[in-house]
C-alpha cells in the first residue's frame, strides 16, 4: 500500500523543486553580484549636483550627496525610524583632510542647490568644491566675481590642460628616450670594462661612447630648460576660490582638470560628462594613489598577460594531452600522471606563486641576467618579477585545465577518421596534424576559455611575480625592443586589492574598487567571447565531430 | 600519377602461382568470365590466426583473392570477417594486444614483413568501412586529402585526380557544382560514394569494403553494386557483407566463415547453388545466421 505521501515522494516533485531552487539561488547570486557591483561602479561617472547645507550651529557643508542612513542606535520605541544622516563628499581634501563627512538630520538648517557653485577635478587633492572669486595671471587680477572668474577660467584650463600634454610628452617620450640613450651607452661602457684590460680599438669605441652620452646630456639640460618654461607658463595663471564658509584658497590653473557647474548641467550635459567620465577611467592612468584618474594600465597589464599566458598554455597543454591521450602506453603511468595533472589544478594559487618566484624568476631569470646582461648586475634584469614570469606562473597554474580539456576533444574524435585517413596511407602524425587536431580545435579552446578566465582573475601568484600597484611605464611602448617582457605590469585584480585595502583614502576609493572590478569582469567576459565566437565557428565547420 | 611505390621485401614465393581451389573439385565449373586457372592470383593468405589478446578470432584461413575480381566474404555477426579484412590493410595493428600468424602475401610479397611500409601498403590496399566517415572538409579536400599526402601539390593535377576520383565513385555529376561545399552535407549514399572516390584518388590495387551498404537505403546501394562492376575493371575488390543477395549479385566469388574458420570459399555461383557444406547450405538457405 502506498500512502498518498509516499505516491508524492516517488513521483519525484521534491526532487525537481529541489532542483529548480538550486539553480535560481545560484543565479540570484550571480545577478545580484552583478548588480551590486554595477549600481555602486557605473554610480561613480554620474555627476550629481552640489548642495549647500546650513547647519544649527551657522557653518555651512557644500558637496555631493554620497548617500543617507540611520544612526545606528538611534532607533526607540519613540521614534521606529530613527535619526537620520547624510553623508556628504566635501571634497577640498587640502583644506579639510577628509573627503566625506556625515551630517545628521537635526543639524540641518536649511538645503540648497545654488547654481553658482563649481566643481574642480584637480590633479591633486582631489575635487574642489567652491566658488569663484578671482582668476589672476600671477600677481595681477584678470577677473574677479564669480561669473566673470567662471568664463574665464573656461579657455586657461584648455590652454593648461593641453601643455600637461605637452609636459608628459617631453618628461616621458623624449627625456624618457634620451635616458634610455644613456643607459645603454653606459652599460655599454660597462661591460667593455668588465672585460680584459681595452686594446686601443675597444678604448676608441668607449671614448666614442662616452661622447654620445656627453651628448645626450647636453640634450638632456636643452630639454630641462624647455621643460622650465612650459611648467612656468603651467602655473602662470591661478584662481582664488572660497568655500561655503569663506575660506579662501589660491589654485593653479595647471592643476583643475576640469571644471563644473552641476546645478546648471541639462541632462543631456550630464549624459555627456558621464561618457567622458567612463572614457577617461578606461583611458588615463591613475593619480592619487590609484584612487582617482584612470585604470588603462591595469587593463593593458590583465590583457596582455591573459595573452601571453594563452600563447604559452595552449601549445604546451595540447602537446602533452596529444601524448597522453595518443602515443602513450596507456596504462597506471598514465593513468598515475592524469590523475597528478587533475590534482595540479587544486593546488593554491599561491603555491604557483611561489614556484613561479624559484624556479622562474631565481633559477631562469638569474641565470639570464648572469649569461646576456651580466653589465646591468646588480641591478636585475629578468632577475625580478616580470610580465613574462607571471606569465608563465599563470601558464602553470592553467596547463592541467587545457589538458584535460584536449584529451576530452581528442577523445570525442571518432575512431572513424582516424582509420579513414590511416587507410588512405597517411602516417599517424598526418593523421594527428590533418584529421584529429581540426577536429578536437574546439575542446582545445574550450580549455582555453576555462584556462583565460582562471588566469585573469587570479592575483596571489602574481603578486610574487611581477605585479606592482604603480608600473612607471606599460610592458609595450616605443623604445627599442617594443615589447618589454622583463618590466613589472599593473593587473586589475591587483588593482581592487590595492586600492580597496591599501589605499590611505579608503572611503574616496570605494566607487574604484566597484569600477576596477566591473571592468575586469568585463575584460574577463570580453576574452572569453572572442574564444567562444572562434569556436563556434570552428564547431560549424566540423559539424561532424562529436565535440 | 605516380607509380604503386613497390614493396620492399622481395618475393618469398613464386609470382607464377598456380590456383588450386580446394572446392572446385570437379573442374566443370568456370569462372564467369574465363578459365580461373589462367588468371592471377593478386592476394594469398596462407594459415592465418589472427588473435585480439587471448582469444584467438580467426583460425588457420587460407584463401585465394584474385585480381581483378570482386570477392565477398559472407557470414554471421562476430564470425571473423571484418577482422580478416582489417588484417589486409594491417589497420587491426592499431589494436594493442592483437597478433598475426601465418603469411599474407600481396603479389607474392609477405604484407607483414618487417620492412614493409606500412603507409605504401594502405596506399595499394584502400579502404571503405562500414560507416561512411567523410573528414570534416570540402567534397575536394576530402578527395585530395590523399594524392596530398603523397606529395601531390599541383593544383591542376589535383583536380584532375579529384575529378577522376570522383568519375570513378560516380558522383561526378550530382558534386561537381558544389565541390568545396562540406562533405557532410551530402547524403548518406553519396557520402558513402564520396569515400570510395576518396580511396579511388590514391589509385590501390586492391579495394577493401567492409559492408558498405549496411546503412544505405536500397537506391543507394544499388549505385553503389552498379560502380562494383565498372571498378574491378581496374581494381581487385574485396568485400564484406552481411547480406546475402549483395554478395550473390555483385561477387565472382565467395567466402563463407563461421566462428573464425573459412568454411567454405568458391565460386559465387557454385557457393549459392551448390555449396559442398551443409553448413554453407543452411546459412545461404536461412535455416541459420
Amino acid at each position: 500500500m502506498r500512502t498518498p505521501f509516499k505516491r508524492f515522494l516517488a513521483s519525484g516533485n521534491v526532487f525537481i523543486w529541489g532542483c529548480a531552487a538550486g539553480v535560481s539561488v545560484s543565479l540570484l547570486m550571480v545577478f545580484g553580484l552583478l548588480l551590486l557591483i554595477m549600481i555602486n561602479g557605473l554610480g561613480y561617472f554620474w555627476t550629481s549636483d552640489i548642495v549647500e547645507l546650513t547647519l544649527k550651529d551657522k557653518q555651512h557643508v557644500m558637496g555631493q550627496l554620497a548617500g543617507r542612513e540611520v544612526i545606528p542606535r538611534s532607533v526607540t520605541p519613540e521614534r521606529p525610524e530613527g535619526k537620520g544622516r547624510l553623508r556628504v563628499k566635501i571634497g577640498n581634501r587640502d583644506l579639510y583632510g577628509l573627503d566625506f563627512k556625515w551630517v545628521n538630520d537635526d543639524q540641518i538648517v536649511s538645503q540648497t542647490f545654488p547654481t553658482d557653485t563649481v566643481l574642480l577635478e584637480r590633479r591633486e587633492w582631489g575635487n574642489m568644491y567652491a566658488r569663484i572669486k578671482a582668476v589672476y595671471k600671477g600677481e595681477t587680477l584678470q577677473a574677479e566675481g564669480n561669473e566673470g572668474g567662471w568664463i574665464a577660467l573656461a579657455p586657461l584650463i584648455s590652454t593648461t590642460n593641453a601643455l600637461h600634454q605637452q609636459i608628459t610628452q617631453i618628461e616621458k617620450v623624449e627625456i624618457g628616450s634620451i635616458n634610455a640613450d644613456i643607459e645603454q651607452a653606459r652599460l655599454k661602457i660597462r661591460a667593455f670594462e668588465m672585460g680584459a684590460a681595452p686594446d686601443t680599438r675597444e678604448r676608441g669605441q668607449i671614448d666614442n661612447l662616452k661622447a654620445q652620452v656627453a651628448a645626450a646630456e647636453s640634450r638632456y639640460q636643452e630639454k630641462t630648460i624647455e621643460l622650465e618654461t612650459l611648467r612656468t607658463k603651467f602655473n602662470d595663471y591661478s584662481v582664488l576660490m572660497v568655500d561655503a564658509n569663506g575660506r579662501e584658497t589660491q589654485i593653479s590653473v595647471g592643476q583643475i582638470i576640469r571644471a563644473l557647474r552641476p546645478n546648471e548641467m541639462g541632462l543631456l550635459h550630464k549624459s555627456w560628462t558621464y561618457l567622458t567620465n567612463v572614457w577617461s577611467v578606461l583611458s588615463t592612468e591613475p593619480r592619487e594613489a590609484n584612487t582617482e584618474g584612470g585604470i588603462f594600465p591595469a587593463i593593458f597589464g590583465t590583457v596582455m598577460m591573459v595573452i601571453i599566458m594563452s600563447l604559452a598554455v595552449v601549445p604546451f597543454g595540447v602537446l602533452a594531452a596529444l601524448y597522453l591521450r595518443e602515443y602513450a602506453k596507456q596504462g597506471a603511468m598514465v593513468r598515475l600522471v592524469r590523475i597528478a595533472v587533475n590534482n595540479l589544478a587544486g593546488v593554491p594559487s599561491i603555491v604557483f606563486g611561489v614556484f613561479g618566484l624559484g624556479f622562474f624568476i631565481y633559477a631562469i631569470g638569474g641565470t639570464l641576467d648572469t649569461l646576456f646582461f651580466p653589465e646591468r648586475l646588480p641591478t636585475p634584469t629578468f632577475g625580478t618579477g616580470g610580465i613574462l614570469w607571471a606569465s608563465l606562473t599563470l601558464a602553470l597554474l592553467t596547463v592541467p585545465v587545457v589538458i584535460v580539456a584536449t584529451e576530452e576533444g581528442l577523445a570525442a574524435v571518432p575512431r572513424e577518421f582516424r582509420e579513414g585517413s590511416l587507410a588512405l596511407g597517411a602516417t599517424k602524425l598526418e593523421t594527428m596534424l590533418k584529421v584529429v587536431i581540426p577536429c578536437a580545435l574546439p575542446g582545445i579552446l574550450t580549455g582555453l576559455i576555462l584556462a583565460m578566465a582562471r588566469a585573469a582573475g587570479e592575483v596571489a601568484p602574481l603578486m610574487l611575480t611581477g605585479v606592482v600597484k604603480l608600473a612607471p611605464s606599460l610592458p609595450v611602448d616605443s623604445s627599442w625592443p617594443f615589447f618589454h617582457f622583463d618590466r613589472k605590469f599593473m593587473h586589475l585584480g591587483f588593482h581592487i586589492y590595492d586600492v580597496g585595502f591599501q589605499s590611505p583614502n579608503v572611503e574616496a576609493a570605494k566607487p574604484m574598487v566597484y569600477i576596477t572590478t566591473l571592468v575586469l569582469i568585463t575584460v574577463v567576459v570580453l576574452l572569453n567571447f572572442t574564444a567562444i565566437i572562434l569556436r563556434n565557428h570552428l564547431r560549424k565547420k566540423y559539424a561532424g565531430s562529436v565535440v | 600519377m605516380y607509380p604503386s611505390p613497390p614493396l620492399t621485401q622481395q618475393p618469398s614465393q613464386s609470382q607464377t602461382f598456380t590456383p588450386q581451389r580446394p572446392n572446385v573439385q570437379d573442374g566443370h565449373l568456370q569462372s564467369p568470365d574465363k578459365d580461373f586457372s589462367t588468371q592471377a592470383v593478386k592476394l594469398t593468405l596462407n594459415q592465418v590466426n589472427f588473435f585480439y589478446g587471448d582469444r584467438q578470432a580467426l583460425f588457420k584461413i587460407d584463401v585465394e583473392i584474385i585480381k581483378n575480381q570482386v570477392t565477398s566474404f559472407i557470414g554471421p555477426s562476430g564470425c571473423g570477417k571484418s577482422t580478416l579484412l582489417r588484417c589486409l590493410n594491417r589497420l587491426n595493428d592499431l589494436i594493442e594486444g592483437a597478433r598475426l600468424e601465418g603469411t599474407m602475401l600481396l603479389d607474392g610479397v609477405d604484407i607483414n614483413g618487417p620492412d614493409v611500409d606500412i603507409t605504401d601498403l594502405r596506399t595499394r590496399v584502400g579502404m571503405v568501412f562500414q560507416k561512411s566517415n567523410p573528414f570534416p572538409k570540402s567534397i575536394y579536400e576530402n578527395v585530395a586529402y590523399g594524392p596530398r599526402l603523397h606529395g601531390i601539390r599541383n593544383r591542376g593535377q589535383l583536380d584532375q585526380i579529384v575529378e577522376e576520383g570522383l568519375k570513378g565513385a560516380g558522383l561526378w555529376d550530382e558534386a561537381k557544382d558544389r565541390l568545396h561545399a562540406s562533405a557532410l552535407g551530402l547524403s548518406g549514399g553519396q557520402q558513402q560514394r564520396l569515400c570510395i572516390a576518396r580511396a579511388l584518388a590514391v589509385k590501390p590495387d586492391v579495394l577493401l569494403m567492409d559492408e558498405p551498404c549496411s546503412a544505405l537505403d536500397p537506391v543507394a546501394t544499388a549505385k553503389i553494386e552498379e560502380l562494383l562492376f565498372s571498378l574491378k575493371q581496374d581494381l581487385t575488390v574485396v568485400i564484406v557483407t552481411h547480406n546475402m543477395q549483395q554478395a550473390a549479385r555483385v561477387s565472382d566469388w565467395t567466402a563463407f566463415m563461421y566462428l573464425g574458420e573459412l568454411v567454405e570459399f568458391g565460386l559465387t555461383k557454385q557457393i549459392f547453388t551448390m555449396p559442398s557444406k551443409k553448413q554453407t547450405d543452411d546459412y545461404i538457405t536461412g535455416r541459420f545466421g
